[in-house]
């Protein structure tokens, strides 16, 4: 970003909630079924029928607004959203307007060692609408109407954001507590979860706004720095170049990096809210919210806290685990199966999340249990296996789903401690290498790195190398 | 079994609920012959009255059989045997739901309306779907989609609406009671135009479930009869919490039929000054003052009751009814169900035909009225002002409640018009429910009862309005008159 600009940024998150069933009825919420399989008359907005308000997604939604340290409206009420799109069955979306849900909260996020507060400006319920198909070649367009009535929660932070990194920092705090309280699975790809970004820049020092452009199908972690950091960018060009930034609604294309226009101010609906007149206000009392308080999960910050003073984690480690509930269940469960925790967090931290990275799979979908961890560093304590051999013996477990005792045995990987059988290897590469045994003798101890190479080449990496190193030491000497 | 001779003079679609629960239970009649007769009814009149859009004849007579079972093992229930009409505005499933509208025409709803839902657990037996202003948006039957009904005091005339089929189905004797829905007085209008029983509940006193939306926030279903015993008896059957209408009442439902015959001594009736307009009927003044006299003579005592809001009553409901309603009718859009045009080279048009050709001219005037009502920049102006003015109407009726128990006024303003009268200026149309349409908005009960009729033999209706959830009160007010009066006795000569 050129010196003389700031960027201002605000959130719009759209999160589904893991309720069974949608919000208006009894439907199932389940992803990935076929289509309009899970619908009934009232989702699909047929003549006559009314909404039934889901009470477990007021539930969800006060969670979060807990956790985000908003009030609590103990008053708010539906409107409706009004629109005509085929996805949208009744011609009109419920959602929050004039008294959403939650207001007035913020969350803290790190950025390169600094606390920022972002402010929450209010979290409201929603229904999600339907998804149409379109046929690549043919004149139809199809309407799935599994989604329509989902639960959405929309998350909207004030204007506190002032970079593309922050964002992505915001984004991924918010996901983390959203899982930490398992009201949202934080899926963006499959659209679980999805952010909207208004982007404006200004001088720096100046108080007032810029015209902010908003920026939509922003549809992975990823995306939502690099679209942001486009946005900024065409924004200073343009007001360099003398012109001016309009208001309008633009849409992310991830393939080209770039952002374009979809309709301008002029263009954008008017959605005619109005209170829901087939919905009563929603009223919640202070004892639940009380009770909702008392049972609220531990969240991250915590967490990383504790995993410095309980396991004696460095911070960076403790971090790495605690931003993600499913990785530190992982953490905690295969340290209580056994396994010492510097060496548990090592392992998740390089080689599963290397293996879950190059699968593209979240650590939702690691295919070991805590266990299988702590039973292979336990063969690498034990000596069964050297440390080498356990990355080999790890990767195949991740591909298999098989035990660490399975793979050692299927494969012939048990680690050579036999001296007898160390020394005659150590025997045979020293006399195949004369020269550089001269060498090394002349003082070029560099070569030992090569002998043990060697050694463990011939043994196909099974000989205990701290043996290998002993007998290369004592034949050397 | 009644002799020969009783059976052959007696016929048996001009009793009433009360009257025929009684022969069907001594087993004087069967279920089969009720229908009999009905049937026979509506074979000889209908033509001239064309209250129904829908018969479901033989529908009925599977459900005839049914009723008889029930009652040769004396298991019957409070309708058990009753053939009833329902307004072609409640879902029937599997039952053609038109609202009287071209965009349903072809409409079979895959659910019940909870109204039907509990008539049937009373063993009702559906004679067919009465009609209606389309989507229930009109006061006289002319919007329908598909014919007017007429009334059957005088076949020039309206019946009134938007309930105005089943409200002549009524009077004309094509089935022993019915349904309604009065989003603004269109149960008690037709009612008093057709010179029978309507009742408007209290607002969340009956589901809304499966009614087909006009106004969510107006909009209560009601039953129309031939005397006020029956209304009680309809109101019980229907009445209650239901789950799945969010905004219906958790209220205790008492035994209507219990208040009914207690004496009114010390009553106190409100008389409204507001209410007796310029420009009223002269008949119709008449016979609602000596009304006011007979309720008097029976032990009610007058008393003075200003409502100093009603004169912007009938402006706010044709904000906040239109602005709903433009919404409601969003889902309409030829995709889904019902109507669908032909042709149309994008979504756009898809939409634009579908509606501009499914839709009758009033519909399509009441949602551009919505639509305009809640725009950016006029919501304030008007919504939220109609809002208000509710609001000032509640309050007035609050007011007038601390002083009298029951509220009595006209229900029209005049007896039925003529066909084609009003259809051509909408505001004198809008206005044939300026006494009906505060009600709604203030959410309170009222029932529309015969109390006279004009020089031309048109009947008059008389209005009584209670405070929130005191059907009760109104209906024994009703009760009391009405057996102090022929009225209700009175049938058309068709």
């Amino acid at each position: 970003m050129s010196g003389k600009y700031e960027a201002v940024i605000g959130l719009e998150v759209h999160a589904q909630m893991l309720t069974d069933t949608k919000i208006f009825c009894g439907c199932s919420t389940k992803f990935g079924s076929e289509p309009n399989s899970q619908t009934c008359p009232v989702c699909i907005g047929m003549p006559g029928v009314l909404p039934v308000l889901n009470g477990k997604a007021v539930e969800f939604a006060i969670k979060t607004g807990i956790a985000m340290n908003c009030k609590i409206s103990s008053y708010s009420r539906f409107a409706r959203k009004n629109y005509f799109y085929p996805d949208l069955p009744k011609g009109y979306q419920i959602s929050q307007y004039e008294l959403p849900i939650c207001e007035h909260g913020h969350i803290e996020i790190m950025v390169d060692g600094d606390v920022r507060r972002i402010g929450i400006t209010r979290i409201h319920m929603e229904e999600d609408a339907g998804k149409n198909i379109h046929e690549e070649s043919g004149p139809y367009s199809f309407v799935d109407l599994n989604r329509a009535g989902v639960p959405l929660m929309e998350i909207v932070s004030e204007p506190d954001i002032r970079s593309p990194k922050e964002a992505a920092e915001y984004m991924k705090k918010l996901r983390t507590i959203l899982k930490d309280l398992d009201v949202c699975d934080g899926n963006m790809e499959q659209g679980s979860l999805r952010c909207d970004a208004n982007v404006s820049v200004r001088h720096v020092g100046q108080k007032e706004f810029g015209t902010r452009a908003e920026l939509k199908n922003i549809n992975s972690f990823r995306f939502v720095e690099k679209a942001i950091e486009y946005e900024i960018k065409r924004q200073i060009k343009v007001l360099e170049d003398g012109g001016k930034v309009i208001q309008e609604t633009r849409l992310w294309d991830s393939a080209a990096g770039v952002t374009i226009s979809m309709r301008s101010k002029e263009e954008a609906h008017d959605y005619r809210y109005f209170p829901e007149p087939d919905l009563v206000p929603i009223t919640v009392e202070q004892k639940w919210i009380d009770e909702i308080k008392a049972s609220q999960p531990e969240f991250s910050d915590e967490r990383r806290e504790r995993f410095v003073s309980e396991y004696g984690l460095p911070q960076y480690n403790a971090d790495q685990l605690a931003i993600d509930r499913s990785t530190s269940v992982l953490f905690e469960e295969a340290v209580k199966a056994g396994g010492t925790p510097k060496d548990v967090a090592n392992l998740i931290i390089g080689e599963l999340t290397r293996l879950l990275n190059e699968d593209s799979k979240t650590f939702d979908e690691c295919p070991l249990r805590p266990k299988q961890l702590a039973d292979m560093l336990r063969l690498i304590e034990n000596g069964t296996i050297s440390g080498k051999i356990a990355k080999t013996v790890f990767e195949e477990m991740y591909k298999t789903g098989k035990d660490a005792d399975t793979v050692v045995k299927e494969k012939g990987l048990v680690q050579i401690s036999d001296e007898g059988a160390i020394e005659k290897a150590v025997d045979e590469a020293l006399a195949k290498n004369r020269n550089e045994v001269e060498r090394y003798k002349a003082g070029d101890e560099k070569l030992m790195g090569f002998f043990v190479g060697q050694v463990m080449k011939a043994t196909k990496g099974k000989a205990n190398p701290q043996m290998v190193n002993e007998l290369l030491k004592k034949k050397l000497g | 079994m009644l002799n020969a001779i009783g059976r052959n003079t007696l016929k048996l679609n001009e009793l009433t609920v009360s009257e025929l629960r009684r022969l069907l239970d001594n087993r004087g009649i069967k279920p089969q012959e009720v229908l009999d007769d009905v049937y026979n009814r509506i074979d000889a009149v209908e033509d001239k009255v064309k209250a129904y859009i829908t018969i479901t004849k033989d529908s009925a007579y599977e459900m005839a059989k049914d009723a008889e079972q029930a009652i040769l093992s004396n298991k019957q229930s409070l309708l058990t045997g009753i053939p009833v009409a329902v307004k072609d505005n409640m879902c029937t499933k599997g039952i053609s739901t038109t609202c009287a509208s071209k965009m349903l025409h072809n409409f079979k709803p895959p659910y019940e309306s909870t109204v039907t839902a509990r008539l049937k657990e009373q063993e009702y037996i559906l004679i067919g779907k009465t009609n209606l202003d389309e989507f229930a948006m009109g006061s006289s039957t002319e919007n329908s989609g598909f014919h007017t009904t007429r009334n059957p005091w005088d076949p020039e005339r309206v019946p009134g609406g938007s309930s105005g089929g089943s409200a002549a189905a009524v009077a004309a004797d094509e089935c022993i009671a019915a349904l309604g829905s009065d989003t603004g007085g269109s149960i008690r209008q037709p009612a008093a135009l057709c010179g029978v029983v309507g009742l408007k509940p209290t607002y969340g006193r009956v589901s809304r479930y499966g009614l087909v939306a006009f106004a969510s926030s107006l909009d209560q279903i009601g039953p129309i009869t031939k005397n006020v015993m029956d209304s009680a008896i309809m109101l019980n059957a229907v009445a209650g919490h239901d789950p799945l209408d969010s905004t219906s009442a958790p209220a205790e439902v008492p035994d209507f039929a219990n208040f009914l015959g207690q004496d009114i001594k010390g009553l106190k009736i409100g008389i409204p000054k507001e209410y007796f307009i310029e420009g009223m009927d002269k008949y119709v003044d008449d016979a609602v003052r000596s009304a006011a006299k007979k309720l008097e003579s029976l032990g009610a005592i007058p008393v003075e009751v200003s409502l100093p809001h009603t004169g912007y009553a009938v402006a706010a409901y044709y904000i906040l009814a239109t602005s709903e309603a433009s919404s409601n009718l969003a889902r309409y859009d030829g995709v889904k169900y019902g109507f669908r045009a032909q042709g149309g080279k994008d979504l756009l048009e898809i939409y634009m035909n579908a509606r501009s050709q499914g839709f009758g001219a009033e519909v399509k005037r009441r949602i551009m009225l919505g639509t305009y009502a809640l725009s950016a920049g006029y919501y304030d102006a008007y919504y939220k002002k109609g809002q208000q003015v509710r609001t000032l109407i509640k309050q007035d009726f609050d007011n007038a409640f601390k002083e009298a128990d029951v509220i009595v006024t006209p229900t029209s303003p005049t007896p039925a018009f003529k066909v084609g009268e009003k259809s051509t200026d909408p505001l004198q149309m809008y206005l044939s429910d300026i006494f009906t349409i505060s009600v709604n908005l203030a959410g309170v009960p009222a029932i529309s009862i015969p109390c006279g009729f004009t020089k031309n033999n048109l009947p008059i209706g008389l209005q009584m309005i209670g405070r929130h959830f005191d059907e009760g009160l109104i209906l024994k007010a009703a009760y009391a008159y009405e057996q102090s009066t022929e009225w209700h006795t009175r049938r058309p000569a068709l």
